[in-house]
């Protein structure tokens, strides 16, 4: 049995109820019933006992949890909760849900981003359960006078068989919160878990379907006052002038003005990307008012002039230079087209490409691109604030508060123990509420309002902000002797403004000779994290790629990377390779068993790709069929390595979405630019994957190992893409290199 | 600019008297004036159906219904789908746990409903029509898809 030493600090044990801020948080669920009877109603306990910051027992038995990191969708909030139930062994059906506030004294990396929450919060969510039943039978030996070592546990019930005794962890819970916090706690043998590995329904399910408030944008405080933004049309623009009097004249308006989200001296910490910091706020009493005063102001906008940042990446301080300017894709494309032309930055390079090049009997070089996209998270940016002199009070979704808490304290001079922030479930998030400069704006506005305000992104303001995926390109080359070796590999890859490149993932440390390159162009067109960053191109291009070598050298597309796979294991090439080589061939042999691979129907075009990314391992197998000159995907089939699955269903469904929002992405999502203006503003204009071009069928399967559960918010979404190239070629005899694929597809023959 | 009216509404079984501008959308009724915030606000100009309710019985977007266009016709939002959240469409979305963000969900199954209600039978193809106004930017439409079928079972 595992033994873990308790790293849980005294200062996670402090009264959780005294972390709930006044109990604001309104996500409180019933866990176990969705429709739950009226004898199934958990009774509320009359006292609550805090046994750390994670949980409390109440006098009746019933656990309260606290859900530590923001829920966005990748359910979080059932799967993390569930850990802590595990080792605390409960009974799920005696559990309430409750989204904890931020509390960086309490709780680790309370933030969601990189598919870590699971996998980072893995041993602290298990030490809070176990750590409170060791305490509950500490509290039973004591009662019963009996060895600790004899007390056991079973769904919220303590035993000891010698004396026959028993007692429910709720009437052990007053003793237990006066034990000692043992200095190590023994864990649960994987064979022995009844919770996790089991599928439990999302905590919210209920409140979800029934429509009660839940988001930011549903948060409500009595005197609260509607707050919206307006931000230049352009990127390179900046605010000159505004006539406001009629706005300030329309119905409803409270006041119109101008903030600074940051000031041009603060040094902006990794997640303080701000596309426009200074902005014209309208306030009023409703939204629908302040969106008609919105649209009456006169403001003059003017060129900025190229400028810097400095900007603090964990400790390392870079400065970005900013160009001033109106950027176009077409130039985008162009200037990406000449660095690629052009020798970059050597990332990795293995034994010698060039000569391997020169003596190859077959070489294959292609280019790919993908566009700027948005994340258009179904609900828009937006943040309630309430300032006073002497505090800040916060609420809303983002993913990251603890680095959004630090930037807001240096805009107010507040200390962070004047700022409370509270997370409400996100509408979504992709990366894109990492970058929280709207509670920053919000701030401000509840501040010079000196009232409670909700600031609300219109749809168009969200989607015009920036803070995009940026746009890549990669040219990708493959050398093949005479016997259809692999024998050299070159990927060089860039963006706009970001390079995407992954140097030592696969085929590094399969092939010889390797050389990765690397390239970035300055820009004023803002970027974030889109789901799965910089994966999200390479994965769909690489294995894209890798189909057209597997091809040219004849072979089975799932065979060659297997083979490349186990040279990888056996004899591989440098040291620094990421990836797992046995983990990566798992999920295409799983796959490959799973979609009877070669076995396929003749009207059936089929692609396949297998990715690492997030510390997981995905393969897909992707089946097209032609319906009416209309390329549909009848089925994928997917095989995942995650390790431990904690909630089997919950896992399913995101594997699922991912599938879909990759293809969506890939087929139809692009942020254009004419003269810095995004040219999409809103969905009439920004294509995304609608309920009839999803699959038709998807089928999960997760590899069954012991090992530390990893990410599943991104991992199944870069193979996807590939995947789908894979397919169209085999439907249409064309290869697609170019995101969004839908541009190419529109033919004489294929309607889409 | 208009001036405010008082408008009697038939919402969810219940009358109530707003005063407001008679252009303002319902979406804006609902959840500014009522507090009934499972009407999502998404796009604003009906291209992503979040903010779809029911005028009797037949499945609307709110962002385009101006309070004044509205007059004795009953609205149902996803609060007064069922009293007890237990609309067969409700429990066929429990049932296939259908959520990932939950943002889009009331829209989709405010349709979906709707849908039911004229063909209690879709087939895959009446069933993407219907529900192509509907955008899940977390990409659940499988399950969407499976709740339909469920909820015609229930």
């Amino acid at each position: 049995m595992a033994v873990l030493k308790t790293v849980i600090g005294r200062r996670s044990f402090l009264k959780s109820s005294a972390l709930a801020g006044g109990g604001l948080m309104l996500s409180f669920s019933w866990m176990a019933s969705c429709q739950p009877k009226p004898e199934e109603v958990l009774a509320m306990p009359d006292e609550w006992f805090d046994l750390n910051a994670f949980l409390k027992i109440g006098d009746n038995g019933i656990v309260t949890i606290m859900s530590p990191n923001p829920e966005g969708g990748q359910n979080v909030k059932t799967s993390m909760p569930m850990i802590v139930a595990e080792e605390l062994d409960v009974d799920w059906k005696n559990v309430i849900v409750e989204q904890a506030p931020l509390n960086t004294d309490a709780f680790t990396r309370q933030f969601i981003g990189g598919s870590q929450a699971i996998h980072r919060g893995w041993q602290s969510l298990r030490m809070a359960g176990a750590t409170a039943r060791h305490m509950l039978k500490e509290a039973a030996a004591q009662t019963w006078q009996v060895p600790v070592n004899e007390v056991t546990t079973q769904a919220g019930r303590l035993f000891h068989q010698g004396s026959g005794k028993s007692a429910g962890y709720g009437e052990m819970a007053a003793a237990a919160v006066t034990v000692a916090v043992p200095q190590e706690v023994q864990l649960k043998e994987v064979k022995d878990f009844n919770i996790i590995g089991t599928s439990r329904k999302n905590v919210d399910g209920k409140k979800i379907v029934t429509g009660q408030p839940l988001f930011g944008l549903d948060y409500h405080r009595e005197g609260m006052l509607i707050a919206m933004i307006t931000h230049p049309p352009a990127f390179g623009m900046k605010l000159k002038s505004v006539d406001d009097s009629a706005a300030k004249a329309m119905p409803g308006i409270r006041d119109v003005f101008t903030i600074k989200a940051l000031e041009e001296d603060y040094e902006r910490q990794y997640f303080d990307t701000c596309t426009f910091p200074e902005l014209v706020v309208v306030v009023g009493n409703t939204t629908w008012e302040v969106m008609n005063a919105k649209k009456t102001l006169k403001i003059a906008w003017e060129p900025f002039s190229e400028h810097s940042i400095s900007k603090n990446a964990f400790g390392s301080v870079q400065t970005v230079r900013i160009p001033a300017g109106f950027e176009n894709t077409a130039d985008h494309r162009v200037q990406m087209e000449e660095m690629l032309a052009r020798p970059a930055k050597v990332s990795r390079k293995d034994g010698d490409p060039e000569a391997a090049f020169n003596k190859a009997a077959k070489v294959i070089e292609r280019t790919y691109t993908a566009p700027f996209l948005a994340h258009n998270c179904m609900e828009p940016m937006n943040f309630f604030a309430h300032v006073t002199a002497e505090k800040a009070e916060l609420v809303g979704p983002l993913q990251k508060p603890e680095y959004t808490e630090q930037a807001l304290s240096a805009r107010l001079g507040l200390p962070l123990d004047k700022i409370d922030i509270q997370m409400t479930r996100l509408g979504g998030g992709y990366g894109r509420r990492s970058y929280a400069h709207w509670l920053i704006e919000a701030a401000l506005i509840s501040q010079r309002m000196k009232a409670p305000i909700k600031l609300i992104y219109t749809r168009e303001d969200d989607m015009t902000a920036g803070i995009y995926r940026p746009t890549y390109s990669a040219k990708y080359r493959a050398a093949l002797d005479a016997d259809n070796n692999l024998i050299a590999f070159h990927v060089k890859a860039g963006g706009i403004p970001e390079s995407p490149l992954y140097a030592n993932r696969f085929p590094a440390g399969a092939v010889d000779n390797y050389l990765a390159e690397e390239w970035s162009i300055d820009s004023n067109i803002t970027v974030g994290s889109f789901r799965a960053p910089r994966s999200n191109f390479m994965g769909g291009a690489e294995q894209a790629f890798l189909d057209e070598v597997a091809e040219a050298a004849g072979k089975d597309p799932i065979a060659f990377r297997l083979e490349l796979l186990e040279r990888a294991k056996h004899n591989p090439v440098g040291k620094d390779n990421d990836y797992d080589a046995d983990r990566y061939a798992g999920v295409l042999k799983l796959v490959r068993e799973k979609a009877n691979w070669g076995k396929e129907e003749s009207t059936v075009h089929r692609g396949v790709s297998a990715y690492f990314c997030h510390d997981s391992y995905v393969a897909h197998v992707l089946d097209l069929v032609m319906e009416a000159g209309k390329p549909v995907v009848k089925n994928v089939y997917s095989a995942v390595d995650c390790g431990i699955v904690v909630n089997p269903d919950g896992a399913t469904n995101m594997t699922e979405g991912a599938i879909v929002d990759g293809i969506g992405c890939a087929m139809y999502g692009a942020l254009t630019l004419k003269d810095g203006v995004p040219e999409q503003r809103n969905f009439d204009s920004y294509r995304l994957i609608r309920h009839s071009e999803a699959p038709k069928k998807i089928e999960v399967h997760f590899v069954q190992n012991e090992i530390d559960p990893t990410g599943m918010g991104e991992p199944p979404f870069p193979p996807i893409i590939g995947a789908l190239a894979n397919a169209l070629y085999q439907a249409s005899g064309k290869r697609f290199y170019h995101q969004p694929f839908v541009q190419d597809l529109q033919t004489a023959e294929w309607k889409l | 600019m208009a001036l405010m009216a008082t408008f009697e509404l038939t919402i969810n079984e219940k009358k109530q008297q707003v005063v407001v501008d008679p252009a303002t959308p319902m979406l804006w009724v609902l959840r500014d004036h009522l507090r009934l915030v499972g009407t999502k606000y998404g796009c604003g100009i009906a291209q992503c159906g979040a903010c779809t309710v029911h005028l009797n019985g037949t499945a609307v977007r709110a962002c385009q219904l101006p309070v004044s266009s509205v007059g004795q016709q009953a609205i149902t939002t996803i609060e007064g789908l069922s009293e007890n959240g237990d609309h067969p469409v409700q429990k066929a979305w429990l049932e296939v746990d259908v959520p990932q963000c939950g943002c889009c969900q009331a829209g989709q199954i405010m349709s979906a409903a709707a849908l039911l209600q004229e063909n209690p039978n879709p087939t895959d193809e009446e069933i993407d029509s219907a529900m192509n106004g509907n955008i899940c930017r977390c990409g659940t439409y499988a399950r969407i898809k499976q709740a339909i079928k469920t909820a015609t079972t229930l």
